[in-house]
């Protein structure tokens, strides 16, 4: 875990992804200060998902090339707990970045102020659930070689509750209701995620070290 | 005691089986689509609001109930395999997932193509759709990670597990997209709010499409069973070419 941060590289990657989609949405819609505000919340989830999907396959694969994975999967801890481990290094140096950039963003898009909390809120709350999904992912598709693209196509189909919660969540808290019941089952999502993510995942990387 | 499912796990039996079962199903299939056809373009009246364009409603419905339940077939064949080890559900649940996507696609297609008269576009962003829409790319990607893995027993376990990861989640989707936005009619509770004239046609034309499912399914499994002994058969008589050279040359070296 604490290599990846060292490491640097796919983390500046993330978070320059995330700052380059950001900004080019304005210069294709528009400069409209009014409809990027009203979009705002959106955009800027979009552009974290992919941001996030980007760095979603070096979950195993690194490990996997140097036999760190079998060392790990022939070790005492079960691999259920590996991956709840690589799952949330993958949220700390990737989740938590893109949702402390996601307000600063927010500015580039006229984001209404009020929201900014409840933006934060919600990205530190879906991440885990963008990372945990994403991780099963990883492990089915950790011995393929176009991986990327095949790792897009399974994963960003489960991701639409995260979103469709996580956008209506900043929307509900932007409004005079507060943080609404999406936020909730966005938590729910998350909680959810943690607890099951890991199986399915581990289910698959036993399956790839046979 | 056998039960059914462990006597079907021998390939042997299997294909006997369904080599008895195959013909029946078609005719029965072919039969019941002629005549649902019959009844929904000739015999059955047209909406008095809709028109004629009801009749795409009565390819349009079997092909989504369809889409959901070769999902189920998916789900219990992963399950079978993952749990029980079941030889054949591998082969069933590779089977299925084209003919599952392609009963997606129709759905999505006619669905479309009655948007168009009806609501005045091809597409909107609503519930039902989206999640069908979802549905469709879970069948891609349940495809495409298969596709993806050479070597076939963990292509076979890895996408069983995805399709299991995609029986918890659907539900979850499925109500989160319900939230989001609301359009298409609700459903009909198995057409008990459906005129009589029209549920006739509708019904038989399910049954028929069901059964046509079953057949090309069917169908489906029998010829990846022959396509993996050949594959089999042509390993072994690799394997003993192999052999036999290598018996010539330490032959050849020993003269």
């Amino acid at each position: 875990m604490r290599l990846a941060i060292r490491e640097g590289g796919a983390i500046g990657t993330a978070l320059g992804f995330f700052l380059v989609v950001v900004s080019l949405m304005p210069l294709g819609l528009g400069p409209d200060l009014n409809l990027l505000a009203r979009i705002a919340a959106g955009i800027l989830w979009i552009a974290l998902l992919l941001a996030a999907l980007l760095s979603l396959n070096r979950i195993f694969e690194a490990d996997y090339e140097d036999g760190t994975l079998d060392v790990l999967a022939t070790g005492p801890l079960p691999l259920e707990l590996v991956t709840v481990a690589k799952s949330l290094a993958h949220w700390i140096t990737t989740g938590i970045p893109l949702a402390i950039m996601a307000p600063v963003l927010g500015i580039l898009l006229n984001l209404d102020l009020a929201a900014y909390p409840v933006l934060v809120a919600t990205t530190l709350l879906g991440t885990p659930a963008v990372s945990f999904l994403g991780a099963i992912g990883a492990a089915l598709t950790m011995k393929t070689r176009r991986g990327g693209l095949l790792l897009a196509v399974i994963v960003l189909p489960l991701y639409v509750p995260t979103l469709i919660f996580g956008i209506s969540a900043v929307a509900a808290g932007a409004g005079p209701s507060g943080f609404g019941a999406s936020f909730l089952i966005l938590a729910a999502i998350s909680l959810t995620t943690i607890v099951l993510g890991p199986l399915a995942a581990a289910a698959a990387l036993k399956v790839q070290l046979q | 005691m056998q039960t059914l499912t462990q006597r079907l796990a021998n390939p042997t039996r299997f294909m006997e089986l369904s080599a008895r079962l195959l013909p029946w199903i078609s005719a029965a299939s072919a039969i019941l689509l002629a005549y649902g056809l019959y009844l929904a373009f000739i015999d059955s009246p047209a909406d008095y609001q809709q028109g004629e364009t009801v009749r795409i409603m009565y390819i349009h419905v079997p092909c989504a109930w369809l889409s959901m339940m070769v999902y189920g077939v998916i789900a219990v064949s992963s399950f079978g395999l993952l749990v029980f080890r079941h030889p054949l559900a591998d082969v069933s649940a590779k089977a299925a997932a084209p003919l599952g996507a392609a009963f997606t696609f129709l759905a999505l297609l006619t669905g479309s193509l009655w948007g168009k008269p009806m609501w005045g576009t091809y597409w909107v962003w609503d519930a039902r759709l989206t999640s069908v829409l979802i549905l469709f790319f879970l069948y891609l990607g349940l495809i495409a990670l298969r596709s993806a893995l050479e070597d076939e027993g963990a292509a076979a376990k890895l996408t069983a597990i995805l399709a299991l990861v995609g029986v918890t989640i659907l539900p979850i989707i499925k109500f989160s997209v319900d939230w989001w936005n609301t359009l298409h009619q609700p459903s009909t509770d198995f057409t008990s709010t459906v005129d009589p004239s029209m549920r006739l046609p509708l019904l038989v034309m399910a049954a028929a499409f069901t059964l046509l499912f079953f057949a090309m399914h069917l169908k489906a499994m029998r010829n990846e069973i022959l396509r993996r002994r050949v594959k089999a058969l042509r390993t072994q008589a690799v394997a003993g070419r192999d052999r036999l050279a290598a018996h010539a040359t330490t032959q050849g070296a020993a003269e």
